[in-house]
């Protein structure tokens, strides 16, 4: 089923929750909605469930307005971030809850029952908590039976917030490829929200990417990775530096320093923002052809995939920077050490104004 | 223990201390009670209690807690679930109205129905013409009891249900279930030990309410004495042993709801903790 919004508004009391948000959601995508605190993407997911009503716009269920359809009509399967799971039912009977509570006759029988839940308890790796209550479990296992429980139902969409939000990161990571590899089988429309880029990146076919109730960018994780639409998607989408500069000719003029900035080019000279990933800077131990920013190795963190750095340019300004093992090994890096930095690429500029 | 900074002396004083109070003003007038009521042994007891005035004071504290309890257990059981789970326009009000049972005076309570239904009241007059009877009857009784014991349940369960959230309530209704069916099989089990909590406490305070009832009651022996206001009129005629022995019903029911009280407390602890 295809999710469809159009022209959402939502407040809460003087507080815009939601502005102006349209988005289509395809049949069987997986798609991450992620911003911060505050962004509406949870308001977005609750509104779209039935738990909460927008002010004006609509929402479309396979090109139905679903404004007439309470919750239980809807078909959703919602998983909360702290589970919700009915505290003082054993496991097999959350998972049954939605089956047994169909009208009389929908109702599967006790036996079918039974069996749907075991199916869904192997699906998840989790039959021998059968007996348990959810207080009896770790965080991990109470996801994954919140996860069974709306799945037991046969949802046509499956929300989740903030799925993996309150687990710790390695069953984070565990069960982020469990939802796609079961997304990959299933083929369920689903929505998740997140807060953390690194899931959103790694989980969805397409990412929305949310900021004070608008929507800033909708792509695919390469796509906003790669090209920000702006300055707030580019941040939020990992880590990022800056500079003020004056743009001109394939250079950036930084205080007193010209970069060479590959594949500029500008017509005029222009004041700029200059946004560098930490692995867009090339790191030497002597100036090179062309000129480069000077600055003093002042930490140093070689334990990971990649080194990470921050340096300290002659004007004292920070920048953070990440090299491969066998660039630290060749440059044989150590705290305090003087280095030159030049731009491999750059992820965005952002044009302030016309230089005169 | 050891890791404690105070002295084993003023451990021990203001453990002491404590125990004096307790038994000065707790466990002293208790038995009190129970030795004037069998100081004339178990027969005088026994007939004290087999009174026809005293089987009717009981009798009608029993149809009153019978009446007031339930219509509390449903009013408190909607208030809260009003309060803790909506959010609307009025809520701090209403909150507040809970409250003000336990921050009126008992005797103020029982005069508010005289006035509206008393024969000089607002509603007086028309009562009279139809032969309808309030205050002085039954009605007046439990309708002032009703009001003293108003915040009981509700208080109870306002806490439980506020911190428990919204969630599981709306799992259940994302997973089908009407709001009716999430009613009872959510949101009623997980507050039950609320629930039960809350009604002892009223049933407390309804069987053992006096200044309001007093008012509204109109003391007419054998007809509209509760267990309360009947031990004062025994005690003012100086029956003190039959006044003791219905007084020790009173206190056993107080023993009662207390160790009640205690085991389901020790119950909502372990439902917590888990």
């Amino acid at each position: 089923m295809s999710i469809e919004v159009r022209n959402i508004h939502k407040k809460f009391g003087a507080f815009k929750a939601l502005d102006n948000v349209s988005l289509k959601v395809e049949h069987g995508e997986l798609l991450a909605l992620l911003g911060p605190s505050g962004s509406g993407k949870t308001s977005l997911l609750r509104i779209v469930a039935g738990l909460d009503f927008h002010d004006s716009g609509q929402v479309l269920f396979s090109g139905q307005d679903a404004r007439e359809q309470k919750v239980k009509d809807r078909g959703v399967g919602f998983v909360f971030q702290h589970y919700a799971l009915f505290r003082h039912m054993t496991v097999f009977d959350n998972i049954a809850f939605g089956l047994r509570v169909q009208p009389p006759h929908l109702r599967p029988s006790e036996q079918a029952v039974r069996a749907k839940v075991m199916e869904l308890l192997k699906l998840i790796q989790l039959e021998w908590v059968v007996d348990r209550f959810p207080w009896q479990l770790s965080g991990g296992q109470r996801q994954r039976i919140a996860l069974a429980r709306a799945l037991a139902v046969k949802p046509r969409v499956l929300l989740l917030d903030e799925p993996f939000g309150s687990l710790d990161a390695q069953v984070r990571k565990e069960l982020r490829m469990w939802l796609r590899r079961f997304h990959d089988e299933a083929h369920i429309t689903t929505l998740f929200v997140t807060h953390d880029q690194e899931e959103a990146l790694e989980v969805a076919d397409r990412i929305v990417v949310m900021n004070q109730g608008r929507i800033e960018q909708v792509g695919t994780p390469e796509d906003v990775y790669h090209n920000p639409a702006n300055a707030f998607v580019l941040n939020f989408l990992g880590n990022v530096n800056f500079f003020h500069c004056r743009l001109a000719e394939g250079k950036a003029i930084i205080g007193e320093t010209e970069l060479e900035v590959p594949g500029l080019s500008v017509d005029q000279p222009k004041i700029a923002k200059l946004y560098v990933r930490p692995n867009q800077f090339k790191l030497s131990r002597g100036p090179g052809k062309g000129s480069s920013l000077k600055a003093i190795v002042e930490y140093l963190n070689p334990a990971g995939t990649l080194v990470k750095a921050t340096l300290k340019t002659e004007t004292g300004e920070r920048i953070h920077v990440e090299i491969t093992q066998e660039e630290y090994r060749q440059l044989k890096l150590v705290k305090l050490m003087p280095v030159f930095v030049s731009l491999k690429d750059v992820s965005y500029s952002e044009y302030v104004q016309t230089a005169g | 223990m050891n890791s404690r900074t105070e002295p084993q002396l003023v451990r021990y004083l203001l453990i002491g201390i404590a125990l004096v109070f307790f038994g000065l003003f707790i466990v002293l007038p208790l038995s009190c009670v129970f030795f004037h009521a069998f100081s004339k042994g178990w027969l005088v007891y026994i007939k004290a209690l087999q009174n026809p005035d005293a089987v009717s004071a009981m009798r009608l504290t029993i149809i009153t807690a019978l009446v007031a309890v339930p219509l509390n257990l449903v009013f408190g059981v909607a208030a809260s679930w009003a309060i803790a789970k909506f959010d609307f326009k009025g809520r701090d009000l209403l909150l507040s109205l809970i409250d003000l049972p336990l921050s009126v005076s008992p005797v103020i309570a029982g005069l508010i129905f005289i006035l509206i239904f008393g024969a000089q009241g607002f509603l007086g007059p028309w009562l009279i013409a139809h032969n309808v009877r309030i205050v002085f009857a039954l009605p007046g009784i439990i309708l002032a009891t009703i009001f003293v014991t108003f915040p009981m349940v509700a208080r109870e369960l306002i806490p439980i249900m506020k911190s428990q959230g919204n969630e599981e309530e709306e799992a259940a209704l994302t997973l089908g279930a009407s709001g009716w069916k999430t009613f009872w099989m959510i949101s009623v089990p997980n507050i039950r030990w609320g629930i039960l909590y809350g009604i002892i406490l009223c049933n407390a305070r309804a069987m053992g309410e006096f200044g309001a009832v007093s008012v509204v009651s109109g003391h007419i022996r054998g007809l509209t004495n509760t267990l309360p206001l009947h031990i004062e009129i025994l005690y003012n005629e100086y029956q003190s042993t039959a006044a003791f022995a219905a007084a020790s019903i009173l206190a056993l029911l107080a023993i009662v709801t207390l160790i009640a009280k205690t085991v389901i407390e020790a119950l909502i602890r372990r439902g917590r903790a888990s």
